[in-house]
Formats: structure tokens, sequence, C-alpha cells
């Protein structure tokens, strides 16, 4: 399985760090679009470019937890809109089951999010990051950091 | 293909309670197929209890390897180094592969992961039915190729009983009455005489009830 540079990293400050997996053909030009029009949203987000929210697996979301992060958002396009025809459906499925698998492991499994838009929803984007992050800040940070942090007292 | 599904993570998470230090050995074959313990099934299960034991504040040490098949001692003799190193050892494979792990390592403790269901095959993308019991003695030819006794509830040979509705089964009406099946099926292969035969009482000694079986083919012994 392949772990990026960015679950690697783990979260860099004490601040939650969230990673958002985005789909080239919505939520990565959504993103860029946001950038372009000089729009503001939280700097705790890290951006992964992916080929289509359908290409995440249920490991490399988990990598990303294992390695810190305190919550991870999936965007893929509409549903009926995805490229590859039914990746992001897929993709929703996949997120469900690891919703309950990260409640089973008690990291909770709100700190997982999936969203979907288009590519011209620079505001949409923004709305949402906004909202996975004052989800995650109301969680806290995650409990395997909480755990390790009490564990070095 | 066996069928399996993978224990819940509490149940595994209990299973590897006295151990620091475990191997996670998938299957390639069978569990592969239906996606439960295949090299990413293992590899979820390893994330999983990694992330729980650290919270437990108890790390884990976790090897992962997967091997063609851990049904033959061929296979099974490439995870002796790894068994070495390790306390555990964690078995994504059916009920039989975890019994030949475990005879294979008489000194390691062997957990399966998985629950062994069935013989069975893939219906659609994430379904799997159970068509065989293997009972030793196969009666497929007088039934159209339908098996009565794995997919009639009541494993009745002269059927059907008088409890199917439309074409579910008395027991569970989600699941298709076995004999409406072998009628409709005798039908189109133009068979439906063989309906007119009573058929005895099947002798159950080549079944699993006389206790575990044995297969043995003196031409191919070395």
């Amino acid at each position: 399985m392949i772990e990026t540079e960015e679950m690697k990293a783990g979260p860099t400050t004490q601040r939650c760090e969230i990673l958002a997996f985005c789909c080239n053909f919505c939520a990565y030009a959504a993103a860029d679009l946001a950038g372009s029009r000089r729009m503001q949203y939280p700097a705790n987000v890290r951006i992964v470019h992916v080929p289509c929210s359908g290409k995440m697996e249920v490991q490399q979301i988990l990598a990303a937890f294992e390695h810190g992060i305190d919550g991870v958002l999936i965007a893929g396009c509409l549903e009926g809109g995805c490229h590859f025809t039914e990746g992001n459906l897929r993709a929703k499925r996949r997120v469900a089951a690891t919703r309950k698998l990260l409640d089973d492991i008690g990291i909770g499994g709100e700190r997982l999010r999936m969203v979907n838009l288009s590519a011209s929803e620079a505001p949409t984007f923004v709305a949402r990051v906004r909202e996975m992050v004052e989800t995650v800040e109301r969680l806290g940070p995650s409990p395997l950091r909480l755990a390790e942090n009490r564990g070095q007292e | 293909m066996i069928v399996a599904t993978g224990k819940s993570i509490a149940e595994v998470r209990s299973l590897l309670m006295r151990h620091d230090k475990v191997l996670f050995v998938g299957c390639g074959t069978c569990v592969t197929v239906c996606l439960a313990g295949g090299d990413r099934e293992v590899g979820i299960m390893s994330y999983a209890m990694r992330m729980a034991r650290r919270l437990e504040g108890r790390p884990i040490e976790i090897e992962q390897m997967t091997i063609e098949r851990q049904c033959e001692n061929e296979f099974i003799a490439d995870l002796a180094a790894a068994a070495a190193r390790n306390e555990a050892i964690l078995s994504f494979g059916c009920g039989a592969g975890v019994q030949a792990i475990a005879e294979r390592f008489p000194d390691k403790p062997v957990y399966a992961a998985l629950d062994t269901q069935f013989i069975g095959i893939l219906e659609e993308q994430g379904v799997w039915t159970e068509k065989c019991l293997g009972c030793g003695a196969c009666v497929l030819a007088d039934f159209g190729g339908i098996c009565p006794i794995t997919r009639c509830a009541k494993r009745m040979l002269n059927g059907p009983c008088a409890g199917s509705s439309e074409d579910g089964c008395e027991v569970d009406p989600e699941r298709p009455c076995a004999w409406q099946i072998i009628y409709r099926r005798l039908e189109a292969i133009g068979q439906l005489d063989r309906l007119a035969a009573i058929v005895p009482a099947r002798d159950w000694r080549t079944s699993w009830h006389a206790g575990a079986r044995r297969v043995v083919r003196e031409e191919h012994r070395i």
C-alpha cells in the first residue's frame, strides 16, 4: 500500500490537522479555483490529489489516522457525475464502512467524512472544508495523539 | 470457493490480548477472492489493531505476510522465519488454513481472524451464496445441477414440501425454493421424467456425520 508523504509526515502542529483527498475532476479543481479567487479557508487542511474518490483504499484512510491525522475528508464528484461513472458511489460505501471501523477502533467515525461537489463549486469546497474543521476542532485532537501525550507525561 | 467473513475488531483484539508481537498471515486463494482474508484485509486489520492497542496504551508489533495457500505445507514453509520472530500467528485463512498452520508450528499459538462460512459462489459483487455441503456423494446429476441437500432447508430428496410460497422457501422467504429451481431446470433441459423416480434415503456415512474425512489417492502418492 502506498502511503503519501502527507500521511507519513503526520501532524506538524498542535492544531487539528485534516487531510482532504480531492478527486482530480471536481474537488481538486474546486480547491484550485478557490485559491485563484483568493477565498480563505483554514490552513490546517492539506490537500492530496487523487485521480478519483473511488481510488481511495480503506488502508490509506487508516494510514492517515495511524500517522496522527485528526480528520480525513474525501471529496468526490456529485452523485451521477463521476468521471469514471461510479467511483464516487464506491467511495461512499467504502467511507461508510470505514467510519464504522474507526468507531470500533476507538478513533471515532465522525472524523471521516465524504462530500460531493463539482469543479465549479469553489464556495462549496470552502464551506465543506470549514464544516469539517469545525467538527474536528469540536472533537479535539485524535485520541491517538492524546493517548501518546498521556504516555509521555 | 470457501467463503468466510472477518471477525470484528473487538473479537480480534481479545484474541491477541496475551501478545505484543504477532504475525498476521493472509491467504491468497479463496478468502482473497471473497474479500475476507487477503493482503488487503490483513492490511486493514493491522492498521486497526495497531491503533486500537496504542489507544489502550499497550502497542502491538505486527508483521504481515500473505501466502498463496494456507492449506498446503509447501506454502506454509515460507512462514517459518517470520513465525520464529513472532509470539503468535493470526491466520486470515479458512478453518483448514488455520489448522494447517497450527499443525506446522506446534509451539506457536495460532488464532483465526475469520469465521469460515461455506462452500459457495459469488452471486454478485459483494454477495456470496452457499452451493455445496461437501456431502461426499454428489447427487447433482439427478436434480438438474441444483443441490437439494444444500439449498433446500429441509434437505428433501423428494421435494418440494408443501411450505414454499411462490418461489420462496418456507424457512426464509428471501431464499428461493430449491425444488422450484430444480423443477424449472429439469423442464428446461427436457428431463422432467427424473422427478418420477423415488429417491431412496441417503447413506450419510460419506458425509461429515461419521467424523472428519480423509481422501487417499494411491496413484498420486510419492
